[in-house]
């Protein structure tokens, strides 16, 4: 039971933090990635861990790695770049969508979606197959961004494995799924992949929500747990964004703990569903 | 005598139902510090945690949104499927990043973002469990110059969580369950 006497005070944190920032300001000025402005306490936790992982003494030494050595950048960034997601995900969201948004998306002629921060594809197949059950889909156009063009090539595959996509034949029923997950996807050895015709009128193109500019017209934006990562600037910035993205009338759905109470923009938008997060921007603006 | 503890970070796997019910009953309404607590569980959970804990706790107790500050007197329980951070400017974080020991909320993403920001400021607690989780943790608040205890193994339902922490040395105090409470209340409001 011996304690070791290796004590961090304040300094130390201070010089951690003033390199997590220049490690940051490298990223961002080499590869164009803008991580400045995230949640800086998850921020350090994911630095930290790649940190340990990797070996390196200091996050300084880690730096200098990142500028001289893109693959091991393309590894951090997959750290960095929260890439947890899953086919219908909170099936009550999708469930209290397909009640409570649908209906009013059914009159409308056209249906445009963003999905910011689609990750890897998971969640804009799930929006795709219940648009497909609806009748919807012919008359929708999906557009689903991620900052991370890795990903993105993955989400445009639309193979996942065969053992997560089990689980999520349960998520979809929850959802209130209409047929069998199996339907839309074929069986390759231990992956399934997405089903060609679903992906039709899905546009995939890299988006960096803290630095890139309106994605015009929407009626409906998905954005679920991406402003978590987000410091409270650039969440505030980034339901501008969306406000000023949306259509009168169209639907913001954000992530179960994310809130528009701190981002300044509250009024701009109606509550429809509170705990599931669906928003839906007023009709007349606010500040008219 | 009072000290200037800012918050009192507290984790537990199997067991940690009856020890935490346990330990906020013992916490008194005039309790000056922040508690945030972390219960493994399933992500499919709901956030009746925070209304079971509530019914014992003479604190408001609230499963929380993320970027809601983070104000003295007040529990805040991990929801499930989420880990819970704290930023330096008290207010909570919350993060979906992947699963640390197979737990989402993990206790050492608690524990190692607390000991950041509150440093020697900081009560950590681990308790009753079947896993590793939050000895890291804990051992990090030590070293930062915080306050930690341990639910002695004997007092625990599934000791394996104590144990390792207790082998890491990352524990100031090993108390029984039932004391627990009492020398959180006068750790920091005194008699």
């Amino acid at each position: 039971m011996q304690q070791s006497m290796d004590v961090i005070d304040d300094d130390q944190i201070q010089i951690e933090d003033i390199e997590i920032r220049l490690l940051l300001e490298a990223i961002y000025q080499l590869y164009g990635y803008d991580f400045r402005a995230y949640s800086r306490a998850s921020m350090r936790r994911r630095v930290m861990h790649r940190l340990t992982m990797s070996g390196f003494p200091s996050v300084m030494q880690m730096t200098e790695r990142v500028l001289r050595d893109r693959q091991f950048f393309v590894t951090l960034l997959n750290d960095l770049t929260v890439n947890v997601t899953e086919m219908y995900r909170d099936p009550e969201f999708y469930r209290a969508f397909r009640e409570e948004v649908i209906p009013v998306l059914k009159t409308f002629p056209f249906i445009k979606i963003w999905h910011a921060g689609c990750s890897t594809g998971e969640e804009i197949y799930s929006m795709a197959i219940l648009l497909e059950e609806e009748g919807l889909y012919d008359r929708a156009m999906l557009y689903a961004t991620d900052i991370d063009k890795n990903v993105l090539v993955a989400a445009k595959k639309g193979i996942y494995p065969i053992d997560a996509f089990k689980q999520y034949t349960e998520n979809y029923r929850r959802a209130g799924g209409r047929k069998s997950l199996s339907e839309y996807a074929t069986a390759r050895y231990d992956s399934v992949i997405m089903e060609q015709r679903l992906k039709r009128n899905i546009v995939f193109a890299d988006h960096d929500l803290a630095t890139d500019q309106v994605f015009g017209e929407m009626h409906v934006i998905l954005c679920r747990n991406v402003l978590i990562y987000f410091d409270r600037p650039l969440q505030e910035r980034v339901i501008r964004l969306f406000d000023d993205s949306l259509d009168l009338g169209g639907f913001l759905c954000l992530g179960t703990k994310e809130s528009l109470r701190f981002s300044g923009n509250e009024d701009a938008f109606d509550v429809i569903n509170k705990s599931l997060r669906i928003f839906r921007k007023r009709q007349i603006p606010h500040n008219a | 005598m009072r000290r200037a503890v800012k918050a009192v970070v507290m984790g537990a796997s199997w067991g940690g139902l009856n020890a935490f019910s346990t330990i906020l009953a013992a916490l008194p309404a005039r309790f000056p510090a922040a508690v945030l607590l972390v219960q493994h569980q399933h992500a499919s959970a709901d956030n009746r945690l925070a209304w079971l804990l509530s019914r014992y706790s003479a604190l408001p107790v609230r499963a929380p949104e993320d970027k809601e500050e983070i104000l003295p007197g007040h529990v805040y329980v991990a929801p499930p499927g989420y880990h819970m951070l704290v930023n330096e400017d008290d207010t909570v974080a919350l993060s979906t990043y992947r699963p640390v020991h197979f737990s989402r909320p993990s206790i050492d993403e608690l524990f190692f973002s607390a000991g950041h920001a509150y440093g020697a400021a900081l009560v950590g607690v681990l308790l009753t469990g079947a896993n590793d989780d939050g000895s890291d943790g804990l051992d990090y608040i030590r070293r930062r110059g915080g306050h930690t205890l341990v639910q002695s193994p004997q007092s625990s339902e599934a000791p394996v969580m104590p144990e390792a922490a207790i082998i890491k040395g990352a524990a100031r105090e090993v108390l029984d369950l039932e004391r627990i409470g009492p020398y959180l209340a006068d750790y920091l409001v005194g008699l």
